[in-house]
């Protein structure tokens, strides 16, 4: 019988569990599992196979598309940069790339918390939707977008138009198509990250007090962070590169309704293959860029619990 | 005061979770809500607390109607089984954040996080993320959180039960000292009897969305309402015509004035104490009785597997039921 009043067990022992994986390191070698197997010759095969693969399909071509930007120097990239065809295309494509994005962090926040905290008919449906856009063909979209808003025979556009809004053939039907495309990129990567986490931490603010506004800013979204933040880099990375809807949707109109992928397009087939690779290799650095620093900031193991 | 809960219904669709469950909670008590799982206690505890709604009926908080007031106004703490810890957060920034929440100044919740940690043994790890702590000090700090705004009343549902046996009772016998200095009012859910009754002032019995007792642990451990409660409570047997528990029994090897006679034809020791399997040879009473008796007394007694032996009911106590 353990009857001593004093003796208090609970108190003051250091944490049993040995404090674990505090590093920020960015490494993901092949020994994070622990214990590693020896590594016999299939091991070497495998990876030489894997390497290959990715050499051939990825980083030959894009490192020769880098390759002709530098042939002559800086050349094409100068003459790029003052061919106000090419910056005024960039412009246009980040601005188009940052109202997309922002308009797809907004409602991609919005429509995971839906589809993870509440029930309602017709969910399973939404949730299949969502994942239309990544299996339509952007130039299906393009047309699409094109039958509803068109100036003057979509559905809405003539009505639209009246109003003084331009959809079709200028900036917003160019952000719509690319806001389209790139729908489930947030979505996907918060759905799983919430329904990790569950709805317990949320209660427990609430019961110490915390509206809905506070318990969202305070809890839910510190909690989905990265996951929000990968998703953002995504969708940046996907409308900056998307071809296809834009084609379509913004008449392709130099100047004006062009962006930087269609740019790139029409130099190569001008024969200004040299403003072609500069601009390809703009919009490369930028997505790479994007998804570099992610990876560096990102915490390696963000959401150890339990 | 206290808490009063009145004509509470609950049901998940088809699922009958509450009826009709009318309970006083008095101020300043621990009390147990005991029951199997899937009973409805953890609902009921919900609901008190907001996170549910009920059907109808109505819940007082201290005198005042909380029925229709949402979970984040009713002053409630509340301790969950898996900790709810704010993983993003240091321990004592969990600690602080119902006073952050109030808007309390700087230096007043630094004071009183400071106090709550002593309080929970868990100063020297404020600055810990809760991924860094065990099981057992993340359910502390997270006690200690739902004490940092000073309650109306402590709700814990079933708090130990995700950790290992030995440190449950550690906190159990902590949580019990702690009540003592605080004395806040609390209301925690349980499962497990050894814990309700070690722990809790008074016990409510909640089986099949209904209660089935309220009482002391005494009360409930010696005159049970129900056999439901009889035999939730702790081991029981039958011994003639009465169930009974089964260190209740008085075991000799002579012959003398006895309710039943027959062989020891089990034994099993656990610890300290010898649990035995007696077969009686009454035609009208062939179900093997248990009897439990502690390793001193089987070494006096001079028990032997297959030995024949007498029982009856220890003497005082008190027939349990028909």
């Amino acid at each position: 019988m353990d009857d001593s009043p004093t003796k208090d067990t609970v108190n003051l022992k250091l944490s049993p569990e040995p404090t674990k994986r505090l590093g920020k390191g960015l490494r993901r070698g092949p020994g994070e599992g622990g214990v590693r197997p020896s590594r016999g010759a299939g091991t070497y095969f495998r990876r030489l196979l894997v390497i290959t693969y990715l050499f051939l399909l990825i980083i030959w071509p894009v490192s020769l598309v880098v390759q002709k930007t530098f042939d002559g120097g800086l050349g094409n990239l100068q003459t790029a940069l003052s061919d106000p065809v090419v910056t005024g295309a960039l412009q246009l494509t980040v601005i188009v790339a940052l109202w997309a994005v922002a308009i797809n962090t907004i409602f991609g926040v919005g429509i995971s918390l839906l589809l993870v905290r509440y029930d309602f008919p017709g969910r399973g449906v939404l949730s299949a939707l969502i994942d239309l856009p990544l299996s339509v063909s952007p130039v299906v979209v393009g047309l699409a977008l094109l039958l509803a808003y068109g100036g003057t025979n979509g559905t809405f556009g003539p009505a639209l138009e009246s109003a003084g809004l331009q959809v079709a053939f200028a900036t917003p039907g160019i952000i719509m198509a690319t806001a389209f495309v790139s729908l489930p990129l947030v979505i996907r990567e918060i759905v799983p990250v919430l329904q990790e986490i569950g709805t317990e931490q949320e209660q427990a603010a609430r019961s110490l007090g915390a509206g809905p506004a506070q318990t969202f800013r305070r809890i839910t979204l510190p909690s989905i962070k990265w996951a929000l933040i990968y998703g953002v880099v995504l969708s940046l990375a996907r409308a900056l590169g998307e071809f296809g809807a834009v084609k379509i949707v913004s008449g392709n109109v130099a100047l004006q309704t062009q962006t930087a992928t269609l740019v790139v397009e029409q130099k190569y087939q001008d024969f200004e293959q040299g403003s072609a690779y500069a601009t390809s290799f703009l919009l490369a650095l930028i997505a790479v860029a994007a998804l570099v620093v992610v990876t560096f900031l990102r915490p390696k193991d963000d959401t150890d619990g339990d | 005061m206290g808490i009063e809960i009145r004509g509470i219904n609950k049901n998940f669709g088809d699922f009958v979770a509450l009826e009709d469950i009318n309970l006083s909670i008095p101020s300043g008590q621990l009390t147990a809500l005991l029951g199997p799982s899937g009973g409805g206690k953890s609902t009921l505890l919900r609901i008190i607390a907001g996170l549910e709604t009920s059907d109808s009926g109505t819940i007082e908080i201290e005198g005042n109607d909380t029925t229709n007031v949402p979970a984040q106004k009713r002053n409630v703490g509340f301790v969950f089984q898996h900790y709810a810890a704010f993983k993003h957060m240091t321990v004592a920034k969990n600690v602080a954040f119902g006073l952050e929440i109030r808007k309390k100044p700087k230096d007043e919740v630094k004071r009183r996080v400071d106090e709550l940690l002593r309080l929970v043994h868990l100063e020297q790890f404020s600055h810990r993320l809760p991924a860094q702590l065990s099981g057992g000090q993340r359910q502390r700090m997270a006690l200690a959180r739902a004490l940092a705004i000073e309650p109306s009343v402590l709700l814990l549902d079933e708090p130990f039960g995700a950790l290992d046996a030995k440190v449950r009772k550690e906190l159990r016998n902590w949580l019990r000292r702690l009540h003592d200095e605080v004395h806040v009012t609390t209301v925690f859910v349980t499962h497990d009897q050894e814990e309700a009754l070690e722990v809790s002032d008074s016990l409510v019995v909640i089986n099949d969305g209904r209660i089935e007792q309220i009482g002391s642990p005494d009360d409930l451990y010696d005159r049970p309402a129900s056999d439901f409660v009889l035999s939730f409570l702790g081991p029981v047997t039958r011994l003639g015509d009465h169930l009974i528990r089964p260190h209740d029994i008085d075991i000799t090897r002579y012959e003398h004035a006895a309710t039943a006679r027959g062989r020891i034809t089990r034994w099993t020791r656990v610890g300290f104490e010898i649990r035995l399997e007696v077969t009686p040879d009454d035609v009208l009473h062939p179900d093997p009785i248990q009897v439990v008796v502690t390793r001193s007394e089987a070494v006096a007694l001079q028990l032997h597997e297959g030995d024949l032996v007498w029982l009856r009911p220890r003497a005082g106590v008190e027939e349990l039921s028909r």
